[in-house]
């Protein structure tokens, strides 16, 4: 294996770590572990903890997604591995 | 014109419109059969994921499960959308990028072994009927209602109707198709969410009417937790603190187990490359997440118009709706202290109204004052999902029959148009099976559909995961993750189930896992398993070692492929 696609394969473990810890603490942590606490602060018309569970982490699952696929695209083009 | 009519003409005209959609995309080859001959657009491919993906359960049962739950509902809310950003990320790019049609095709090529083909099928296989199973019984149930034929009468028109399609069209009939089904089930979700938004809170857009304020100028979640109170509810948005734990497995076996779901995964190898991989996935979130950020806005709009509507208002002048629904069973008055007031309290005691959770989305535009047209619409809508979701089930039956079994396994020279052949019949074999299933259903298929989710998660979703990830995962190691995983949640989920016969009670519960969540604990030891089996067992092939390299690379995908 060249050194180039080592470093590409780590670079994409590095991108789905970041990306999944993001996923993890807003669903499980402010929409669930934390909810509670959270629900003391109001966002507009809504607990925010009630707001992350009901609301908040499915928009930000819709954007883990699009900032994984452009991420993507760009290292793939970087190192050269991208379809033609 | 009234409702009935006008939930005739919104049926008819929708199914004309499948039905042609179906004859237009007609399946020539096996490839088309299998992977609508893998040229779908990710834009399409995203909404034929969507309505393929949300079902009978999703449009007609979920707002009413939360309408009664409150913030606990957010465990459906968050496991049926998070477990996408786990299949872009993890799953969607390097299944395609390994090019087959089938889960059970990359889990007996990446593990080298028959046998691991054959656990992978029949997990596929039970995942999947029960699920369909499901399906045919909603689409009875819906067609029995509002065209007020028998429940068996309406469980055979959907029979006919998806017979015709999928067993004609394969995939890419029932691609195209979805994206139609697709169309009108938002339809008809957002437009009686949007008149009762404007009618309660002036704003057009649930999302944000949801946290809006009514017109005597208090926030709705406020003034709902405030009349769920008087009532003795607790209080709407609040937590449920001994809850915790439970709801956090239920979410997680619900996201886990949609990345293991056979027939979402097999979305993934209809689009050209793998970068359309990643993308179809981002457009399939949106447009579940158009209908799943609307569903718990409809919720509390439904729960706030019920309690003001209902309670404590005389029996005698109760509206149309209410006549109509107690007509059918599912909503009952029964006035125990004999003053012909409605008492709609938490104490089961005085409590005098029973509502089925299952009404509140068709109810809702009734209740709500909206015209007959919207009702028929959210007819049509429902009955899109259910059919969506029972075609895109089906093909996946008939593929692992067809390809897996047959081709793979039986008879592995059959020509390809004996294969596509089989794939046919075994289609229409599996949509009469699941019809006759959903009319006569052993009473614990609803309770099942849910598990099915625990099930695809502690089998499917570790042995793909670490087959893509993990270069040094070995046949021995795959076999006795899913195996163990699989056996471990189905005896939990049946021991905890008293609809399948177990003595367990909830007292026993490990944790205080209900048997929904217990999914997470089976996926985490098929994990450990796999893993401590696979160091202590031979090594991977070096050929298979390098194949599971090649697929972290996206160049040179190809379309597509059959195993040889």
């Amino acid at each position: 294996m060249s050194k180039n696609l080592t470093e590409y394969w780590k670079r994409n473990l590095k991108y789905l770590g970041i990306l999944l810890a993001i996923w993890f603490v807003v669903s499980y942590g402010c929409g669930i572990l934390f909810a509670d606490a959270l629900n003391a602060v109001q966002l507009g018309g809504f607990p925010l903890g009630f707001w992350f569970a009901q609301q908040g982490s499915i928009y930000v699952f819709v954007i883990l997604i699009f900032v994984y696929v452009k991420l993507m695209n760009d290292l793939d083009k970087e190192f050269d591995v991208d379809e033609q | 014109m009234d409702a009935q009519v006008w939930t005739y003409v919104m049926v008819g005209g929708t199914f004309a419109i499948y039905l042609g959609v179906a004859i237009w995309a007609k399946a020539g080859s096996t490839k088309e059969f299998y992977v609508a001959g893998g040229g779908v657009h990710p834009l399409a491919n995203g909404m034929a994921t969507a309505a393929d993906w949300m079902s009978a359960a999703s449009f007609l049962s979920m707002a009413g499960l939360i309408s009664f739950m409150g913030f606990g509902g957010a465990q459906y809310l968050m496991g049926w959308t998070g477990g996408y950003v786990l299949l872009a990320l993890l799953l969607a790019p390097y299944l395609r990028k390994f090019g087959k049609f089938t889960v059970p095709d990359f889990i007996g090529e990446r593990y080298y072994s028959k046998q691991a083909r054959l656990v992978a099928l029949i997990c596929a296989l039970f995942v999947s009927f029960t699920y369909v199973v499901g399906q045919m019984k909603g689409v009875g149930v819906a067609f029995a209602r509002f065209l007020n034929v028998p429940f068996e009468t309406g469980v055979l028109i959907g029979i006919g109707i998806v017979f015709f399609y999928a067993v004609l069209g394969g995939m890419k009939g029932i691609t195209y198709t979805q994206v139609a089904q697709y169309c009108v089930l938002i339809f008809a979700f957002t437009v009686p969410a949007i008149f009762i938004s404007l009618q309660m809170t002036g704003n057009p857009i649930p999302q944000l009417g949801f946290g809006g304020q009514l017109t005597d100028g208090t926030y709705l979640l406020d003034k709902l937790n405030q009349i769920s109170v008087d009532l003795g509810f607790a209080e709407y948005t609040a937590v449920n603190r001994g809850n915790t734990v439970n709801m956090f497995f239920i979410t997680a076996a619900l996201m886990f187990g949609t990345a293991g779901l056979p027939h979402v995964i097999v979305r993934f190898f209809t689009v050209p490359k793998v970068k359309d991989a990643r993308l179809s996935a981002g457009y399939a979130l949106v447009f579940i997440a158009i209908l799943y950020t609307t569903a718990p806005a409809v919720a509390a709009f439904a729960r706030t118009n019920l309690i003001n509507t209902v309670s404590n208002s005389s029996y005698s002048d109760v509206p149309q709706w209410f006549t109509n629904w107690e007509g059918t069973g599912l909503l009952t008055f029964d006035d125990k202290n004999g003053d012909g007031v409605i008492q709609y309290v938490a104490d089961p005691a005085v409590n005098e109204l029973t509502i089925d959770r299952d009404i509140m989305v068709l109810a809702n535009p009734e209740i709500a004052n909206l015209p007959a047209w919207v009702v028929a619409l959210v007819v049509a809508g429902g009955l899109a999902a259910a059919l969506s979701t029972a075609a895109g089930l089906l093909l996946v039956i008939s593929t692992s029959i067809s390809h897996d079994l047959l081709k793979n396994y039986l008879r592995p020279d059959i020509s390809e148009k004996g294969e596509l052949r089989a794939a046919r019949i075994s289609i229409a074999v599996a949509v009469v099976g699941a019809g006759l299933a959903g009319i006569n259903p052993p009473g614990f298929v609803a309770q099942v559909v849910a598990l099915a989710f625990g099930l695809a998660a502690s089998s499917f979703f570790p042995a793909i995961i670490l087959g893509i990830f993990d270069k040094k995962m070995n046949r021995e190691g795959a076999i006795a993750g899913m195996i163990v995983g699989i056996v471990f949640t189905a005896a939990y989920i049946i021991y905890f189930k008293p609809q399948l016969g177990g003595p367990g009670t909830p007292d026993g519960y490990w944790f205080g896992i209900a048997p929904e969540g217990i999914g997470t604990l089976g996926m985490l030891i098929n994990f450990v398993v796999s893993i401590v089996v696979s160091r202590t067992t031979a090594e991977v092939p070096q050929e298979v070692q390098d194949l599971t390299e090649s697929i972290r690379y996206p160049r040179g995908a190809k379309e597509a492929e059959a195993a040889h």
